[in-house]
């Protein structure tokens, strides 16, 4: 059975086991119609052009896992950010698992979806929030169709979260084929700070889709910073679909670190709505094999004064694709507007290819925005400078390819994930990069 | 005088009308509307074509009907009818003139109104005219020396009758009959345009110039133009383009199809100033144009173009840089204004080896116009060493109007070095500030500004086009070019 009819009819069975009469399962009706009527995306569509979703559609995934799993801490040690303090909310297989999470209501709610979904103390803020801005595309109406298990965090207003919120997925790999289906809404209210650390991780070679949706609202003067850490292995997909809804004088920053995974497709969207907002979207992907990363974000100014700054840089090995398609809309009324877009990559194989369309599209006059984007490679000069004072190639390359994506690293605000995503790059480009933070 | 702001510019912009709007009342010798298989042959027919012309024709026909509208422009149209427009349509005053007093005197007053005077082009600028109004063209000159250089250049219905062999062997070559929905329908019902090929090792000592005109009421123009340059040879064609004011919506479909040969250089520049509809974007001309070069091993193609009319205009020239060490250029300024729309750029497809592109790209909008830049850089897997810059600036007057730009970049090659930048911005206050400042009024300061934001693309024009270029741009941007 394809996997669309099958989703479909899983859709069935899903309605049996959740509440039909809330209003919520109204939107997730109306949301499987749009999945049916639309299906997958196409390379046929201007927004998936570059990215085919056939190699990782024709598994048989089960979307409803059968039994619970569960996994030592000590075996996933190594997921975590584990030397600094933070909340924890875990999913092993799309089940919440107590044991290996920490939440809290203690002043701020960094929880589960399903309770949100279901308790009526957090009715209020489902109404308000819940499905507001995620588009209606197909793949997050599908997920909004299915929409039951995720992290939900609200934040009070004037409040600074103490440690950082740490999101992680596992999957066992108890079952052949996986597809999962995380919803997150995130409610940041005014004055209030929060970080957050998201990552998904497959623990074994079998298949697994997740199509995740991630909501999040920033309040009046809110700031967020949100990583996202994608090394997963190369038997596990990941679509990732992120709406950030900007109120005026909101700081929201988002990081994405692409290392791995078989395809990555990162959809983020950040609207501002109200004036002297600040947005950014940063991210290093370095990949090689066959993988296959795909950034597509948008950022829509609607209001005057506020700034947005993209900032992607790529580095491709093997056979493995990169595609960035930005775009920016400046509506008439937003005035003084400051937008600024790079996309920079390297290509280091000569079967690697990558993809790229910054596009602009501008209807205020009185406003500064600017794309860049280049493909090229190692500076030569730079090359030799090393290599004549005794600094073997691949070191020296790895140093260079280091301070190409030094750029993105330099505004992450939590020193540990910059550690961390340096031993990766590390790891990733196979040198010692003998240098702390 | 330096109350002149920004305000009363966009005030003039928007209450300018087209100067050249008028219509010379020639008698004309057209086709009944609609398109059919019989139009086709009857166009073919007219022409005095061979048969496998015919039957090339007749094929593109077939592959048309099959086709859709292409629906991706940033663009929005009421579509043409394509059964409500006469396809052929020429100047009654047959036979041909073997000299210009034998040319209708009302075309001639046309061509003065233009400020094109044949005799002055031919005295001062040393331009040979092939000039095509209509669908016939109706004057050559200075064939005579272009002839003794073994040059050829004359129409393509007359290249169909007298150099088959050379038709036969490139047209539909670069641009296949059946590449998009206009091109097919051109190659179905083309009915003139110019024809030139440059002989092994020959510098074309001139400019090639040719004018097109849509004349007739209901006309579409479906030219073709086909450009070869043989091996090491160089040539610099201009076309430029205006058109009288009309309220109902003229069709122009050209193809442009170059081919330079191992060595070549062909300098291709336009500027196209046809009807832009009025202050109510009522009326004005369709472009759609398809335009590609193909570059053999050393060979170089330079598009250049000012587009400061048609109310639409959907137009890439592209360069397929095929051969080794082959060179693409594209230049280009693109002016909208009222509810003009735009959506041009260009195609670089790098398939050789050390392969070179440039583009550059000005958009300037105003009124209520919307200006997209569309582009695609495509490195293949073998072109190594491609390098590419890409630069698209776009100046917004007002804030009614919009920019877009949609660049596509495609590298599949690791030795590539593509560069892209875009910016968008208006005239900084603190630029006419700083002239203000200096005594230079704020009229005289936008059109500083607004000359040098062009400046990169109009150096790139040959002298003689340069001047004429100028005056187009006055007429979409009046008060503001100096």
């Amino acid at each position: 059975m394809e996997l669309k009819e099958k989703l479909i009819s899983s859709f069935l069975a899903f309605e049996n086991h959740v509440d039909i009469d809330s209003p919520i399962h109204d939107v997730r009706s109306e949301a499987i119609k749009i999945f049916e009527t639309q299906g997958f995306p196409t390379k046929k569509e201007e927004a998936w052009k570059y990215t085919s979703l056939n190699s990782i559609l024709k598994h048989d995934y089960s979307v409803f896992p059968k039994n619970e799993n569960t996994i030592e801490y000590n075996d996933v040690k190594k997921y975590f950010i584990h030397d600094i303090d933070s909340y924890k909310i875990v999913f092993i297989d799309g089940k919440y698992s107590s044991h290996l999470s920490q939440t809290t209501h203690d002043g701020i709610d960094v929880c589960l979806m399903s309770s949100a979904l279901n308790k009526p103390k957090y009715q209020l803020i489902i109404q308000n929030y819940f499905n507001k801005i995620a588009s209606k595309d197909s793949l997050t109406s599908l997920n909004t169709a299915f929409s039951q298990e995720g992290a939900y965090i609200q934040i009070p207003k004037n409040k600074v979260v103490d440690k950082p919120i740490q999101i992680i997925h596992f999957s066992t790999g108890n079952e052949s084929a996986l597809m999962q289906q995380p919803r997150n809404l995130i409610v940041v209210n005014e004055n209030s700070h929060v970080q957050i650390i998201e990552r998904h991780q497959s623990l074994t070679e079998n298949p697994v889709l997740t199509n995740s949706v991630t909501e999040i609202f920033a309040n009046k003067r809110a700031i967020i910073d949100y990583y996202k850490v994608q090394n997963d292995n190369e038997h596990a997909s990941l679509i990732d679909n992120t709406f950030i809804n900007q109120k005026q004088e909101s700081h929201c920053s988002v990081h994405t670190f692409s290392f791995g995974g078989k395809l990555t497709r990162n959809n983020l969207n950040f609207y501002q709505n109200g004036e002297r907002i600040d947005s950014t979207l940063k991210g290093v992907t370095i990949i090689g094999n066959k993988q296959h990363v795909d950034h597509n974000t948008l950022v829509h100014h609607i209001e005057p004064n506020c700034e947005s700054h993209q900032d992607y840089k790529g580095i491709f090995n093997d056979s493995s694709t990169g595609v960035f398609n930005g775009k920016v809309v400046v509506n008439k009324e937003a005035q003084k507007t400051n937008a600024f877009q790079a996309n920079n990559n390297i290509l280091v194989s000569d079967k690697a290819s990558i993809n790229t369309k910054p596009q602009l599209e501008i209807f205020a006059d009185d406003v500064k925005c600017s794309h860049g984007c280049t493909i090229g490679q190692l500076d030569e000069n730079a090359m030799f400078y090393m290599r004549s004072r005794g600094i073997p190639e691949k070191e020296a390359k790895g140093l260079l390819m280091y301070a190409f994506s030094n750029n993105v690293l330099n505004s992450v605000k939590i020193p540990e994930i910059k550690q961390r995503i340096t031993k990766i790059i590390a790891t990733k480009l196979g040198v010692n990069i003998g240098f702390d933070l | 005088m330096n109350k002149y702001t920004e305000d009363d510019l966009r005030e003039e912009l928007k209450t300018k009308e087209y100067e050249y709007g008028f219509y010379t009342d020639i008698e004309s010798d057209t086709f009944p509307i609609g398109l059919n298989e019989d139009i086709v042959k009857a166009i073919s027919l007219k022409k005095e074509e061979p048969e496998w012309m015919t039957e090339w024709r007749l094929e593109s026909f077939r592959a048309w009907k099959e086709m859709i509208e292409p629906e991706w422009a940033n663009v929005n149209y009421v579509k043409p009818d394509f059964q409500a427009i006469s396809y052929y349509s020429a100047p009654n005053s047959k036979p041909k003139y073997d000299s210009l007093d034998e040319v209708d005197p009302e075309l001639l007053a046309t061509f003065e109104k233009l400020g094109i005077s044949l005799d002055e082009q031919k005295k001062l600028a040393g331009v040979a005219m092939d000039v095509v109004v209509d669908s016939v063209s109706v004057a050559t000159t200075f064939k005579k020396t272009l002839n003794e250089k073994g040059i050829i250049f004359c129409s393509i219905s007359e290249a169909i009758r007298e150099h088959p062999e050379l038709v036969k062997k490139y047209i539909g070559t670069v641009v296949p009959q059946k590449d998009n929905f206009y091109a097919a329908l051109n190659s179905a019902v083309f009915s003139d345009g110019s024809f030139c090929y440059i002989p092994k090792g020959v510098r074309c000592p001139m400019e090639l110039s040719t004018y097109f005109r849509i004349n007739q009421a209901g006309t579409g123009q479906f030219e073709r133009t086909l450009l070869i340059a043989d091996e090491d040879s160089y040539v610099s064609y201009l076309e430029g383009c205006t058109a009288p004011s009309r309220d109902e919506n003229q069709l122009h479909a050209a193809v442009v199809e170059l081919i330079a040969l191992e060595g070549a250089e062909i300098k291709y520049s336009t500027v196209q100033n046809w009807y832009p509809g009025n202050s109510e974007g009522k009326g004005g001309v369709y472009n759609f144009v398809t335009k590609r070069g193909i570059c053999e091993k050393n060979a170089k193609i330079s598009w250049t173009q000012v587009e400061t009319g048609s109310a639409i205009t959907w137009k890439y020239p592209s360069c397929i840089l095929k051969g080794d060490n082959s060179v693409g250029e594209f230049y280009s300024i693109a002016v909208t204004n009222n509810f003009q729309q735009a959506d041009t750029g260009t195609k670089m497809i790098h398939l050789g080896k050390n392969t070179k592109s440039t583009i550059i790209s000005k958009g300037i909008s105003a009124g209520k116009s919307q200006n997209s830049y569309r582009g695609l850089v495509q490195i293949s897997s073998r072109a190594d060493n491609a390098r590419n810059f890409s630069q698209c600036d776009s100046l917004l007057m007002g804030n009614e109007c919009g920019a877009h730009t949609f660049p596509y970049i495609e590298a599949k090659n690791k030795s590539a070095i593509i560069e892209h930048e875009a910016t968008t911005s208006k005239i900084g206050e603190d630029q006419i500030f700083y002239c203000n400042q200096r005594g230079i009024d704020t009229e005289k300061a936008i059109a500083l500004i607004v000359n040098g934001f062009s400046k990169e693309v109009l150096n790139k024009l040959p002298m003689e086009f340069a001047i004429e270029a100028q005056k187009l741009l006055e007429i979409s941007l009046e008060g503001s070019v100096g």
